[in-house]
């Protein structure tokens, strides 16, 4: 399976996303450069955590506008995988391609550490791998990590089952404790945590790589039937 | 050349948790008066003129300088001299 | 030839401005024969910067010398912008650390950010990948509202900085004495990965090739900061705040990709940032080492603001800033690199032969010197030294020995104090872990981090006690490396070299001299023995405010490397059943301790001794037990004695320990004698591990009773709840920080 991690000027977990799936899940994934426009070649986008364009403005607002976002809402139409992950969620906002917007940190100030997190759909592409409503531990470390959306907005996340992670326990007061989100197809995800940073013993915890390893197993699966 | 001056400001009932923590500061300062406040950004931006000026301002903000979903804007526009 | 813009040079002599600019009539004296003519305005305040005490070491470099500075392992020494060690698998670590302390106090958000900003640009201008940030901070007491802010606005200011360039901040330390009050230190490192084939370094050689700038443009922000930093601290230095610099991490995040991505374009003969005295340092610098000369166009220098003078763009230490030498014709190389990420990159002057710094100005010459004069040649200042009054009088005093009633309250008043208490409120807002190598994030003895393609990691940390080297600059000097390295040696670690920042008041005061030369003395000999030699640092002097110096606080960064992942070890206890040992011998030392910090607000006496052979062979034993797999948790015993070192074993797991001492209890407790660890081992390796450490003393056991049971004498003396104790301890700071005046 073949991974494309973006990289915009001011990504810097470009190279923890690109490990994760060339060391720990050992599939092939390449960079490509937020000026490029064509992703057709990948399986896979994943659009990793960072300070793109210095956070400023809003976090993700330039980056949204980068060439690269059309070949990926283009990918999204043809139904393959996209996650975004920390920054990559909040391109994901920015972009239109999930609702919702984020905010500062509740108490605003950056926050970096390991959380208990709830996985409240294991019926995606994204997080077949984890049991129904399983407990994990992911880090998160972010300065706008506050979820918002609108009460109607909410409702119809609910209505079609598009929450996807939530905080136990909330860290930056996002609405509804609100860690990660899909989109009504469910081949995008966007998530504060970072499932990157989990995929390894030696760093703690392997939780993340579950993740990966539902993308991979679903592609597998489809990939299997279509030939 | 025109100065336009964009206020982005968070729409009402997005928390600001900012605005927030100012308003505690003052009130711990002795003003306690202040009831609310809410933080925003000012944008200035020098411009050539065009045709269609307040048109391709209200898309600049739609598009990249204000966020819809948390943020509505105002705008002013006035010569400038640079 | 030499009129330059406004000011004559026989004004600048007959009006004495140079000395507004930080220079002496000995040196403006001195300046005119090196010259044979007065200097111009802008040659005077190119000698001005360079020859501060921050840019030449001019007061310090005598004592510098003390230090030693090779080893087998050593590929780089003092001397360029950062030292690097081998580590084997062609790989080596670069690392330095540098002071930001006078910005901090002005403005101490910005201070802080350009703090960590440098000390990146230093490392990674040597070709390496910046991997891990450590800081280690001072501050008076979090009883004002004012130090309070100092506090919140410095770990902002890192935060805000390191987390957006995406380096992890991995460890540091942070400490509090009434003597920072008005100067708080902010001391950044940073420690960064290369292969060995891909250093770089700041030279300028190859006439004719090309002088590049990349980066930032330069504005008027940071005009004489590096003079500014070599001034006491008075009341009028807020009004110069223009002198703080802004710093902008997007910038440098790409800055930091973009010269990597250069390292590897065989264009490149030499690089070097822009720090300290800006444009001035580094052409100097790197013509004066090559033995060459720079000439350049100061039109052709990218500005942010209008109408600059040459003196002003010379003096402007605007932040991320790289310049680089080319070699002649393949500029377009390097252009290309740079414009991938949206930088420029300006061709500004060239390499000429003559070894001096031209500079040309709407095509005339608006100054022209010897680069030697400005980079080697400064004055050098052997300073009177004088024994201080105090020192004499704590050495005669009857030793120091408190008695504590309640033991249980003083531990609980112990882990509440700001310098013990849990640092999770800093650390938190750090991100430690993007990069995806951080083992151990901070909290424990040492940071440590996995080398990629490698079985191994390193292990990093941050030391000083300055409390002790003021009662004794000389065995304080030697705790200070001592502490280090058994904090490395504790993670699993060889310590293999550190950095140091030298944090001292005036010069000029012959006492605050005394104390510098006397904790070179024995760092030096701490390192001698440890074989950690200094690799690189940074002086910082004139700190103290309304005429109070601060205590001598040399800050040690060491580096130290773990064969095998497999070897690293952390503080908390892990398994309940493990047999405790405490290591060393325990006397009543309390001179400087924590606990005479709480009992009478203040510290004298002497600090307590230290014997290097005794240091040096239990660190190697103690290594030796760890790499042979024997130790399954490893801690140090430093402030607040072996309670609080063995409270804080708990926190990890929460668990508890059935400890059994023998002696006098508030010595057995709370004496902070030196050269001491608490180790815990497995039933199974109980019998190899004595054998390995000879005279550890088996003190107790781990439990799972969550409670901390001390018998002394064979009497219950402590029963304290793990949880109670570790809350206290978590909350201290954030209470602090919430209670008002």
């Amino acid at each position: 399976m073949k991974f494309a991690v973006i990289v915009f000027p001011g990504s810097n977990c470009d190279r923890d996303m690109l490990y994760a799936i060339t060391d720990a899940l050992q599939e092939e994934a390449h960079f490509v450069w937020h000026s490029e426009s064509d992703l057709s070649s990948y399986d896979a986008i994943l659009l990793p955590g960072g300070f793109s364009y210095g956070d400023y403005l809003r976090s993700g607002a330039m980056s949204s506008t980068s060439p690269v976002m059309k070949a990926v809402k283009a990918e999204v139409g043809k139904g393959k995988p996209v996650l975004g992950v920390c920054n990559g969620f909040q391109i994901l906002l920015e972009a239109g391609l999930l609702p919702g917007a984020m905010l500062p940190n509740e108490n605003l100030s950056f926050i970096c550490r390991n959380i208990p997190l709830r996985v409240e759909r294991q019926d995606t592409m994204f997080t077949s791998a984890f049991d129904e409503k399983e407990a994990i531990t992911l880090p998160i470390a972010h300065g706008d990590g506050n979820y918002f959306c609108d009460d109607a907005t909410y409702q119809s996340l609910v209505d079609n089952n598009q929450i996807v992670f939530t905080y136990p326990s909330n860290p930056n007061g996002s609405v509804h404790d609100i860690a990660g989100i899909c989109n009504e197809q469910g081949n995008v995800l966007g998530m504060m945590p970072h499932p990157e940073r989990a995929v390894e013993a030696l760093l703690g915890s392997t939780d993340g790589l579950k993740i990966f390893q539902s993308i991979l197993t679903n592609w597998r699966e489809a990939h299997v039937l279509n030939t | 050349m025109y100065k336009v001056k964009v206020y982005v400001t968070l729409k009402e009932g997005v928390l600001d948790p900012q605005g927030k923590a100012i308003q505690q500061s003052l009130s711990s300062l002795s003003y306690q008066e202040v009831e609310e406040v809410r933080v925003g950004k000012y944008i200035e931006l020098f411009v050539e003129p065009h045709e269609q000026l307040e048109e391709r301002i209200n898309k600049m903000c739609d598009e990249l300088l204000a966020n819809p979903v948390i943020e509505e804007y105002q705008y002013e526009i006035e010569e400038a001299v640079r | 030839m030499y009129s330059t813009l406004d000011i004559s040079p026989e004004k600048i002599d007959h009006d004495q401005l140079y000395k507004e600019m930080g220079l002496t009539d000995e040196e403006f004296a001195s300046i005119k024969t090196i010259l044979g003519r007065s200097p111009n305005y802008t040659e005077t305040g190119l000698f001005s910067v360079m020859w501060s005490e921050h840019c030449s070491y001019k007061n310090s470099k005598p004592l510098l010398k003390k230090f030693p500075t090779t080893a087998p392992h050593v590929l780089q020494g003092p001397g360029e912008g950062a030292g690097i060690i081998d580590i084997g698998d062609d790989k080596a670590i670069v690392f330095k650390i540098e002071s930001h302390n006078h910005p901090s106090a002005i403005e101490p958000y910005q201070g802080a950010a350009t703090g960590v900003g440098g000390i990146l640009r230093d490392v990674f201008s040597m070709g390496a990948r910046p991997i891990a940030l450590l800081n280690s901070l001072r501050f008076g007491e979090l009883t004002s509202e004012r130090v309070k802010y100092l506090f919140r606005e410095v770990v902002h200011g890192i935060s805000g900085y390191g987390n957006c360039v995406g380096v992890p901040t991995v460890g540091g330390e942070v400490q509090f004495d009434d003597c920072y009050e008005g100067n708080p230190l902010v001391n950044a490192m940073c420690v960064g990965l290369i292969d060995q084939k891909d250093i770089q370094k700041g030279i300028a050689t190859g006439i004719g090739n090309s002088v590049m700038y990349v980066g930032a443009p330069t504005g008027r922000d940071g005009i004489h900061g590096a003079t500014f930093a070599s001034e006491e601290l008075s009341d009028e230095s807020a009004s110069k705040r223009p002198s703080v610099q802004v710093g902008d991490p997007f910038m440098e995040k790409l800055l930091i990709e973009a010269c990597l991505e250069i390292t590897q374009c065989d264009a490149l003969v030499g690089m070097q940032d822009m720090g300290a005295a800006g444009l001035t340092s580094s052409a100097s610098e790197m013509a004066s080492k090559s033995g060459t000369g720079i000439e350049m166009i100061m039109d052709d220098v990218p500005q942010r603001e209008r109408n600059m003078t040459p003196y002003e763009l010379m003096l402007s230490e605007s932040q991320e800033r790289m310049l680089l030498i080319v070699e002649k014709g393949r500029e377009s190389e390097i252009e290309a690199i740079v414009e991938k990420y949206d930088l420029r990159a300006s061709t500004i002057g060239q390499v000429i032969d003559d070894q001096v710094l031209r500079l040309r100005f709407q095509d005339e010459t608006v100054a022209e010197v010897p680069v030697d004069a400005l980079a080697e040649e400064a004055p050098v200042y052997y300073q009177d030294s004088r024994q201080p009054d105090y020192y004499t009088a704590f050495q005669q005093q009857a030793p120091y020995h408190p008695h504590v009633e309640d033991a249980e309250e003083m531990i609980m008043t112990l882990l509440q104090q700001s310098t013990i208490a849990s640092k999770e409120w800093v650390y938190d807002q750090y991100d430690t872990m993007v990069g995806t190598n951080t083992v151990v994030t901070p909290g424990s003895d040492a940071a440590v981090l996995r080398i990629r393609e490698t079985n191994k990691a390193i292990a990093m940390t941050t030391d000083c006690n300055s409390r002790y080297i003021y009662l004794d600059p000389s065995v304080g000097g030697k705790i200070a490396v001592a502490e280090a390295a058994r904090n490395i040696v504790c993670s699993g670690g060889k310590p293999l070299a550190l950095t140091d920042c030298l944090n001292f008041g005036s010069p000029d005061i012959p006492e605050n001299y005394w104390q510098m030369e006397k904790t070179v003395e024995g760092m030096s000999e701490a390192c001698s023995s440890l074989t950690t030699p200094v690799i690189s640092g940074n002086v910082s002097l004139y700190n103290g405010s309304n005429n109070q110096s601060i205590f001598p606080t040399p800050v040690v960064g060491m580096v130290g490397l773990i064969d095998d992942v497999q070897h690293i070890t952390r503080q908390g206890f892990r398994q309940e059943g493990d047999a405790i040992y405490v290591l060393g011998d325990t006397a009543p030392e309390f001179g400087g301790s924590e606990l005479q910090k709480v009992l009478e607000g203040t510290y004298f006496g002497t600090p307590p001794s230290l014997d290097m052979e005794v240091e040096q062979v239990r660190q190697t034993q103690l290594l030796e037990a760890i790499q042979s797999g024997y130790v399954s948790s490893a801690h140090d015993i430093a402030e607040g004695g072996l309670a609080v070192a063995l409270a804080e074993c708990l926190f990890d797991a929460e668990v508890g320990c059935d400890v059994r001492l023998e002696g006098e209890a508030t010595t057995e407790l709370f004496s902070e004698s030196q050269s001491r660890f608490i180790v815990s081992v497995s039933p199974e390796n109980k019998e190899h591990f004595e054998k390995v450490v000879s005279g550890a003393r088996h003190i107790g056991v781990v439990t799972a009773t969550e409670t901390m049971s001390i018998q002394i004498n064979k009497e219950q003396a402590i029963s304290l709840a793990t949880k109670d104790m570790k809350e206290a301890w978590r909350e201290a700071i954030p209470c602090q920080l919430k209670s008002k005046d």
